[in-house]
């Protein structure tokens, strides 16, 4: 089988880009990624990572899209969908297509519109994927299941209202040096207690904010191509996923993430790698308390004590571009955004947020609370 | 409006039916195709109780398309006595303080109008305060 490189890395800022399009956005990553690769590199395929285009953008079949108006003729192409985590279903994709040979170069094109559609029809639209028939049918969205865990997490572990401010303090910290963020500016802790609820406990800073953004990676088998212009050379060691219950409800245990675990333990089994060995781990803070859950499930932290770990940690980078709070949750695509963030730590270009020496990543995704979790770990090589 | 889809849910929506697996006699609900107990096919409907206790709960100060007239609502995960949980809104709290452990009960209320003011209104279960 064939080594997966990353050839090519390109993001658009994250934020309200109303006026471009999913046409505009993917177009800008797109280039960005081809000149970071080198410019004239032959592509095969284009695999598209996004949650909302089909409702929120009436649009259907983007691969053709995106595809075509940014001058790819002839390509294979078609969309991955799995909730939150389709941008990194659709890098799962590429890499299948790479790794088993049937794709030389392969690009991966996070990308999500979400200002296409405003007020409660977005947030109607975003509920599509939670269970419609038995948790949207009863009011319910996605800030509704973070809202039912943080206050069950709270009540079961006993735990202070404010026990998770770690995680988006430390985002909002690390998004003042990403030139791509949607907010640059660093929080306190009473910024975070002082925010309004949105769903109690959960407050407005325990909340990613749903955003417009592309990112894009290319992948190839081709070494020479990876190295071009004298690039450090990254590969992606290891690709996996794994499910747990669709709806919240269905779980034994609501507090236990056991997709997180089962999908990190199939990418540290395939890459050979230990949790000792990851130098930063981009976990999915889509709310501050999943990426709690997050921390407890891969096993850095006991049940109950993942809010401290965070607070304590000083041995593993957590979200260092800024996470899906600070640089912005632009869903489908955060994914994409995920890797280009890790691709931008291995390869030592990561500015002021540099992870000194990092040599392996692991980066995460889920799709809903933990319902579909993909995780992917990159890796420095030589 | 979603007619064909709330007609095929009707029985779970206004009676709480699940599935009683014919296997190994878990209660279930929502029904499901195969039974996450034991694995086998689950087919037998089984009627629940209607009586649970409050898992946990939220409170929507925003609400997606259908729902505004509803806010603020509370939404509870429902651990019911015979052992799924639900999802739910609670009705009927008055001044109740919600809690966690807090017996509930089912009622059949308005849930959503489909289709705006003069769409169709779907009804379906919520869970109040067990009185006395």
């Amino acid at each position: 089988m064939n080594k997966v490189y990353i050839a090519g890395i390109g993001q658009t800022n994250v934020g309200e880009h109303w006026d471009r399009s999913l046409r505009n956005l993917s177009a800008e990553a797109i280039l960005a990624a081809m000149h970071d690769a080198g410019d004239n590199v032959a592509v095969d395929a284009l695999y598209a990572g996004n949650l909302l285009a089909s409702s929120a953008s009436k649009q259907s079949n983007i691969g053709s899209m995106i595809a075509s108006n940014a001058g790819l003729t002839g390509v294979e192409t078609f969309s991955a969908e799995a909730g939150e985590a389709s941008g990194a279903a659709a890098l799962r994709m590429g890499y299948l297509a790479v790794r088993s040979g049937y794709a030389r170069t392969a690009l991966v094109v996070g990308v999500e519109k979400y200002t296409d559609m405003v007020g409660s029809n977005i947030d109607r639209v975003i509920a599509h994927s939670v269970d419609y028939d038995f948790e949207a049918m009863e009011g319910m969205t996605p800030q509704t299941l973070a809202g039912l865990l943080m206050q069950r997490y709270i009540h079961a572990y006993d735990v202070p209202r404010t026990s998770l401010c770690a995680l988006p303090i430390t985002a909002h910290a690390n998004a003042v040096h990403n030139p791509f963020a949607m907010f640059r500016r660093a929080i306190s802790d009473q910024t975070y207690s002082r925010a309004g609820l949105v769903c109690d406990p959960l407050n407005l800073m325990d909340v990613a904010p749903y955003a417009d953004g592309a990112a894009v990676i290319m992948l190839t088998a081709d070494e020479t191509i990876a190295r071009k212009n004298d690039k450090p050379l990254v590969e992606i060691a290891a690709s996996a996923g794994a499910v747990d219950t669709l709806a919240l409800h269905d779980r034994a245990d609501a507090l236990v993430f056991s997709a997180v675990t089962a999908s990190t333990q199939k990418a540290l089994a395939l890459a050979g790698m230990t949790l000792e060995e990851i130098d930063l781990y981009e976990l999915w803070d889509a709310f501050s308390i999943y990426g709690v859950l997050s921390v407890e499930a891969v096993g850095l932290a006991a049940m109950g004590a993942g809010w401290r770990w965070i607070a304590d940690n000083a041995d593993l980078a957590l979200v260092t571009m800024g996470g899906n709070k600070a640089r912005g949750f632009p869903l489908g695509a955060a994914g994409v955004y995920q890797a280009v963030e890790a691709a931008m730590q291995l390869r030592g270009a990561a500015g002021n947020n540099q992870i000194r020496g990092a040599q392996r990543a692991m980066i995460q995704a889920l799709g809903g609370p933990a319902s579909n979790v993909i995780t992917h770990i990159l890796a420095r090589t030589v | 409006m979603e007619i064909p889809r709330h007609w095929r849910l009707q029985k779970q929506r206004y009676a709480l039916v699940g599935e009683e697996c014919p296997h190994c006699n878990a209660k279930i609900f929502p029904p499901r195709d195969v039974c996450p107990e034991c694995g086998g096919e689950a087919k037998e409907p089984y009627r629940f109780s209607g009586r649970g206790s409050v898992y946990s709960y939220t409170v929507m100060n925003n609400a997606p398309a259908g729902f505004e007239e509803s806010l603020p609502y509370t939404i509870a995960l429902v651990k019911l006595d015979e052992g799924p949980t639900v999802t739910a809104q609670l009705t009927d709290l008055g001044e109740k303080e919600v809690a966690i452990g807090m017996p509930v009960e089912m009622v059949t209320r308005r849930i959503k109008e489909d289709g705006g003011r003069q769409g169709m209104l779907v009804y379906g279960y919520k869970f109040r305060p067990v009185m006395g």
